[in-house]
């Protein structure tokens, strides 16, 4: 790490003037761009799921009902779908966040510490 | 051993109840006062030095966010109504998919002490702060009220305290105990007081779990056959009548029921990143990639938590009957602490017991932190002070506001207890969802976003939420109300956050693009870079 330890928040921070620099520059839009094209349609993703999921335990009882094996249920299967789903997605974002976020975060934070010292 | 019958009867045996739990408080006591040897700074006493790893604070997160509403509730609402308790547990855990993904990690680079912290970045600083700390304290008193009330009803059922002098004095014992733990061990001590009691009722849930399931020969099908054809045979037709296994037991009647249902799964998936004692755990870790693990362990120890209530669930209405469930002195909350008698006899029953009381114990210490956190940084220190105030000063002002807020929360609690405040719980998470939300992620994510949009969205949020909950059938007009007496009802839904929270969201865009304030571009581009890259995020401090 790069980081100096400060004691009591009193960390070292960049002119306003340098952040501006920072924001436009290109390592810093394809973070940023990296970051929004996963999370975006990730969000919209599981969300659209979980709406699907209420509305179908909402309105369409007798499809929830419907046995597939013993007593188990569509909605038994798409409920424990859901819990399914929500650990794969953390799973996914975590890989994607330490292969493609965390490198290009580090970079930019260097890039700034050697520009101070 | 007494057997278990109808009535006023109390389960188990009270004294090993109170011993376990005894047991509990002391050693609870005993780590606080170690861990919080030093709190004399802000840093310290606010965010334990952000020097908690990511994985106890996962595990703090799961503390905080099984409330007693979730283990006993969940479990009873299965037990009683089957699949519809199910439902609701599923939005408490795709929840954190929002906090995980878009919120947790830019929160922990951006703030310092609270949420305010964050959504006064780059607007505005008084009103926003005030809004924002203002928002704080609404949320964390309903959350707070709740569960100071629903000690009381869980005494009577555990702890054979009977008669309101004796249930006061259980709810004034626990108002004690959380500000005894907030005033000596800060956010370091509450937060051990959280991972304590996580893992003790995570693994007591897994535990009873494992035996429900042995009972059925590891066969989940059989429990839901059991279950199933155990409420068939209750005395009540209405209950008879339900199928457990399905949707539809709870809120199958009329459309009005059916849109409260989608309206409260609005609010449970997008609630949970605006709850500011949610938030605020996330500045106890020393970096946005520790807040990610955080979040990770919380997923994966609610995840695990919530398919034991569905085992829980079931198996208390396979083994020990909705009949007793719900002449039980709880009524549904006893499902899973009657379960426990069923299961493993006085001593798993005073084990979970005592996990109950100390979930709420856990819960409210975590609330009264953030609150006064809250109140000491966001409106003493920056409102009334405007900033000429040592941290020091800052941590005294949070300290007396724990003791008001302890003694407030004993007395609301005494005079709502017996109340039907279950709502309540409910409620705070519409507030954190159309009030905190929107501009959170506003201001993360919008740079356009100003002060007027900001103001519009978290008075909008906050005010509507708040109308809408006191003319809806939650407070009057229904048997069930808190006011049943009386009938002032015009709003048919007692889940807010379909109307709320998407009129909080367009407030916060026509607040914005009518106002032709641009901000500060200096101060947008320092809260993006600072945000996504960490840099000048507050550090932990090292130890000595």
């Amino acid at each position: 790490m790069s980081t100096t330890e400060y004691s009591h928040g009193d960390v070292s921070v960049p002119s306003g003037q340098q952040f501006v620099t920072i924001q436009a520059s290109p390592e810093f839009a394809e973070l940023r761009r990296k970051l929004r094209r996963f999370v975006f349609p990730m969000t919209a993703l599981f969300l659209a799921w979980y709406a699907t999921y209420v509305l179908l335990g909402a309105f369409a009882h007798d499809f929830m009902a419907i046995k597939v094996f013993g007593n188990i249920n569509v909605g038994l299967l798409i409920g424990l779908g859901q819990f399914l789903t929500t650990f794969i997605i953390t799973g996914l974002y975590v890989r994607f966040a330490h292969r493609e976020l965390d490198p290009r975060a580090e970079a930019i934070r260097s890039k700034l510490d050697g520009q101070a010292s | 051993m007494k057997p278990l019958a109808a009535g006023h009867e109390t389960i188990g045996n009270p004294v090993a109840n109170i011993a376990i739990f005894a047991v509990f408080v002391l050693i609870t006591l005993y780590v606080v006062i170690r861990a919080s040897q030093r709190n004399a700074t802000a840093t310290e006493f606010f965010t334990a030095d952000r020097a908690f790893s990511g994985p106890q604070n996962g595990i703090a997160i799961a503390g905080d966010y099984l409330s007693a509403a979730s283990f006993l509730g969940i479990a009873g609402a299965i037990a009683v109504y089957g699949y519809d308790g199910f439902l609701y547990s599923i939005g408490f855990l795709v929840a954190w998919l929002v906090a995980l993904l878009l919120v947790a990690e830019l929160i922990r680079n951006t703030g310092k002490f609270t949420m305010a912290d964050v959504l006064s970045f780059r607007l505005r600083q008084r009103p926003v702060r005030l809004v924002a700390a203002a928002s704080t304290l609404t949320v964390s008193l309903f959350y707070l009220l709740a569960q100071m009330a629903g000690a009381g009803g869980l005494v009577a059922l555990l702890l054979n305290v009977k008669g309101r002098l004796g249930e006061s004095i259980v709810i004034a014992v626990v108002g004690v105990l959380m500000i005894v733990y907030v005033l000596v061990g800060g956010m370091k001590g509450t937060t051990w007081v959280q991972i304590i009691k996580a893992v003790l009722l995570i693994l007591g849930a897994a535990a009873m779990t494992v035996m429900v399931l042995a009972k059925f020969g590891m066969n989940f099908s059989d429990i839901l056959g059991s279950a199933q054809s155990a409420v068939s045979h209750a005395t009540t037709k209405g209950v008879a009548s339900r199928n457990v296994l399905a949707p539809g037991a709870q809120y199958g009647g009329s459309m009005t029921s059916k849109i409260n249902l989608l309206s409260l799964a609005l609010a449970l998936v997008l609630g949970t990143a605006g709850l500011p004692h949610v938030l605020m755990r996330f500045y106890t870790v020393p970096t946005a990639k520790e807040a990610r693990r955080s979040v990770v362990w919380a997923i994966g120890l609610i995840g695990a938590f919530y398919l034991f209530t569905l085992a829980l669930g079931y198996g208390a209405a396979a083994m020990v009957g909705p009949d007793r469930i719900l002449r039980a002195p709880g009524g549904q909350n006893s499902a899973a602490p009657l379960l426990a008698f069923q299961l493993g006899g006085v001593v798993l029953l005073g084990i979970i017991s005592a996990v109950a009381f100390a979930t709420i114990l856990a819960v409210v210490a975590g609330l009264t932190i953030t609150a006064s956190t809250s109140f000491a940084h966001d409106i003493y220190a920056s409102l009334i002070k405007d900033h000429k105030v040592t941290e020091r000063e800052q941590v005294r002002v949070s300290r007396i506001t724990a003791v008001v807020l302890g003694v407030f929360g004993i007395a609301l609690g005494i005079l709502a207890n017996g109340q039907n405040v279950a709502f309540l719980v409910a409620l705070a998470f519409a507030i954190a969802a159309s009030a905190n939300l929107p501009t959170i992620l506003y201001s993360l994510y919008w740079r356009r976003f100003n002060t007027r949009g900001a103001l519009w969205s978290m008075y909008g949020g906050l005010i509507s939420t708040i109308v809408l909950i006191i003319f809806s059938p939650a407070v009057s007009g229904a048997k069930t109300a808190m006011i049943p007496s009386a009938d002032f009802a015009w709003f048919p839904l007692s889940n807010p956050g379909i109307v709320s929270i998407p009129l909080a969201f367009i407030l916060g865009i026509v607040g914005t693009l009518s106002s032709p304030d641009r901000g500060d571009p200096e101060r947008n581009a320092e809260m993006e870079v600072r945000s996504l890259t960490g840099i000048g995020a507050e550090k932990a401090v090292v130890t000595h």
